[in-house]
């Protein structure tokens, strides 16, 4: 498919460029420090534009049609995964994935929300957005992992969850509440990643753990940065300022305590590379995993109680 | 999670109240009746010849439910912090003082605990009009230390929603909050204390997809609106017309989600005969 190159990543893709020419005219003129010279240039103007990237920059990075998803995570940092499906009450949401794997020493259960990369595959997984079969269908893979004592990782990737007719027939709202309720009280350890977008709802219906991490090209929020401008700005056009407002990136949700670790990407986005972010990722869960699977299930339990009644701002 | 919408939707003329000359009668938006406030009271707050329900708070919530004198509010004047200094074409802050000064009410929900045809019970009642009933760190945290007064007095816990969502000013705060009030749920259903959700003309958003969708028993008022995501929502995402009935109480009913649908005037009957059937 074409390559998607948004705005501000258009310097360094023109610079890159010109290295590519340099580096084909290189076997004939002696152009190598020239060469050294522009690569230099190339790293200091990622790292500059990644640095200070807007939050609604971030929001499109999350959202870049490019970016692994979790299959691809899950086949770049696991292996022996059986996917499964079905929520043995309705069908088989293609919006969530999931299945036992091996990651590095450990035997676990992955369950994410699934984007496609195409029209076609997105139609097929109906953009990430699920239907309540897909939250069932995660609670039923939870419980398996439950049964077996084998942790859970769970990788939050939707634009929030579908609101249809036949979604709000079978009960969305109850699918995702019971998750809430079900893995705020699962005997396993839960270690939840923000891989792209997560909105709202639809993503917190797979995001109680022990653990939450996020990947540094995120967004997670209660609504997205468009809706919020609809309603608050009565326009469309004010997402960049709902962005800003909404204070939705890993940054900021670190600050605000209500994720536990930023996972750094690739210089220019897990997009670049997707199996040195599935890498980077694989180091972290294994690092958590060492340390949740010693913690006894009634440890665990009181721990995620008292880390998510500890969320939220007031005065008394 | 659109409350916002909604609420805007909700209060244009022809769905909500009219105030007549006087200020003592109110037009019934269902079958035009016009009836008198004392009247209206006496109804609780239902129309006798139609049996529309009006929309109520929890000052009249207590009334209908809570046995006189009884009712003892916890955290009466907690209020939002504005974690993310939260400006849209309004600072969070002045919309938060506005609310409290126009309703007296310090956010979207009161709790405490009181008798319930002599049964103690806590008790927590949403209020749509505090900005849309909308679900923000103090909702949460009141919900919250009233599951678990409900836990640690081991009473039974009755709660009654009417909520556009969460309250996008706390962004991911007031997401974070149905995890919180979910995971007090489960710590009071080990302990089998009996949970019953009351659901009322609106419940939507993320206190659907949290504590009001948890209960052992869900209650409805006739005709309520409940949902996950708002009819208006639904509607651009299937660019069709919603069929008649969509989405309010008799539809859960039939795609079972609700267990009874009880009139105003049946509730503290109906709870008090729930409770006392399963203690
Ligand atoms: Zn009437």
């Amino acid at each position: 498919m074409a390559k998607t190159i948004l705005d501000f990543e258009k310097p360094i893709y023109e610079l890159e460029a010109k290295l590519e020419e340099m580096r084909k005219l290189s076997d004939n003129l002696d152009i190598d420090k020239e060469i050294v010279k522009i690569e230099e240039k190339v790293k200091q103007l990622k790292e500059g534009i990644y640095r200070d990237l807007t939050r609604w920059q971030r929001v499109q990075l999350a959202r870049h049609p490019e970016r692994p998803f979790t299959l691809d995570y899950i086949y770049n940092m696991t292996e022996n995964f059986i996917e499964l499906h079905g929520d043995r009450l309705f069908r088989d949401d293609k919006a969530i994935v999931g299945g036992f794997v091996q990651l590095g020493d450990y035997k676990v259960m992955v369950i994410g929300h699934q984007k496609g990369r195409d029209t076609k595959t997105n139609l097929y997984r109906n953009f990430g957005m699920s239907n309540p079969e897909g939250y069932r269908k995660a609670l039923r893979f939870m419980k398996l992992a439950e049964k077996f004592n084998k942790p859970v990782i769970t990788m939050i990737d939707t634009p929030g969850a579908f609101p249809g007719l036949e979604a709000e027939e079978r009960g969305q709202a109850e699918a995702i509440a019971k998750n809430l309720f079900e893995m705020s009280r699962l005997r396993v350890p839960i270690i939840v990643t923000i891989i792209g977008e997560g909105a709202s709802g639809g993503a917190l219906g797979i995001g109680v753990g022990d653990r939450i991490l996020m990947l540094e090209n995120c967004w997670y929020s209660v609504i997205s940065p468009e809706s919020c401008s609809s309603i608050l700005w009565r326009s469309w056009d004010y997402k960049e300022q709902a962005a800003e407002a909404l204070k939705l990136t890993a940054p900021d949700l670190l600050e605000q305590k209500l994720i536990d670790r930023i996972i750094p990407e690739p210089l220019g986005g897990a997009h670049k590379n997707h199996q040195e972010a599935a890498g980077i990722l694989k180091a972290v869960l294994l690092e958590e995993l060492a340390q949740l699977t010693k913690i006894k299930p009634e440890k665990l339990i009181e721990g995620r109680l008292e880390k998510f009644g500890k969320m939220g701002a007031f005065i008394e | 999670m659109a409350w916002f919408k909604r609420s805007k939707e909700n209060i244009s003329p022809d769905t909500q109240k009219i105030e007549l000359p006087d200020g003592l009668w109110e037009k019934c938006p269902e079958c035009s009746e016009i009836i008198h406030k004392k009247q209206l009271e006496v109804n609780l707050w239902t129309c006798a010849k139609c049996g529309y329900h009006f929309r109520i708070g929890s000052h009249e919530y207590i009334k209908i439910l809570i046995d006189k004198g009884s009712f003892r509010e916890l955290d009466k004047k907690m209020r939002s912090a504005d974690p993310l200094q939260f400006t849209d074409t309004k600072k969070y802050t002045d919309r938060i003082d506005e609310t409290i000064l126009k309703l007296n009410l310090f956010d979207a929900v009161k709790t405490g605990t009181g008798k319930l045809n002599g049964l103690s019970i806590a008790f927590g009642c949403m209020d749509f009009k505090f900005i849309g009933g909308s679900m923000g760190s103090v909702v949460g945290e009141k919900v919250a230390r009233l599951v678990d007064k409900a836990y640690k007095s081991k009473i039974p816990l009755i709660i009654v929603s009417s909520s556009g969502g969460a309250r996008m000013m706390e962004g991911a705060f007031s997401l974070m909050q149905m995890a919180k009030t979910s995971a007090r749920l489960a710590r009071l259903a080990q302990a089998k204390i009996p949970y019953i959700s009351v659901l009322t003309d609106p419940t939507t958003g993320g206190t659907t997809a949290s504590y009001a969708m948890l209960g052992d028993f869900h209650i409805a008022e006739p005709k309520a609106l409940i949902g996950f995501a708002g009819p208006r929502v639904i509607k651009q995402t299937i660019g069709k017309d919603l069929p008649a009935g969509f989405q309010r109480s008799e539809f859960l009913l039939e795609h079972g989600f609700v267990d009874i649908i009880s009139p105003r005037k049946e509730l503290k009957s109906t709870i008090y005969n729930l409770i006392t059937l399963v203690s």
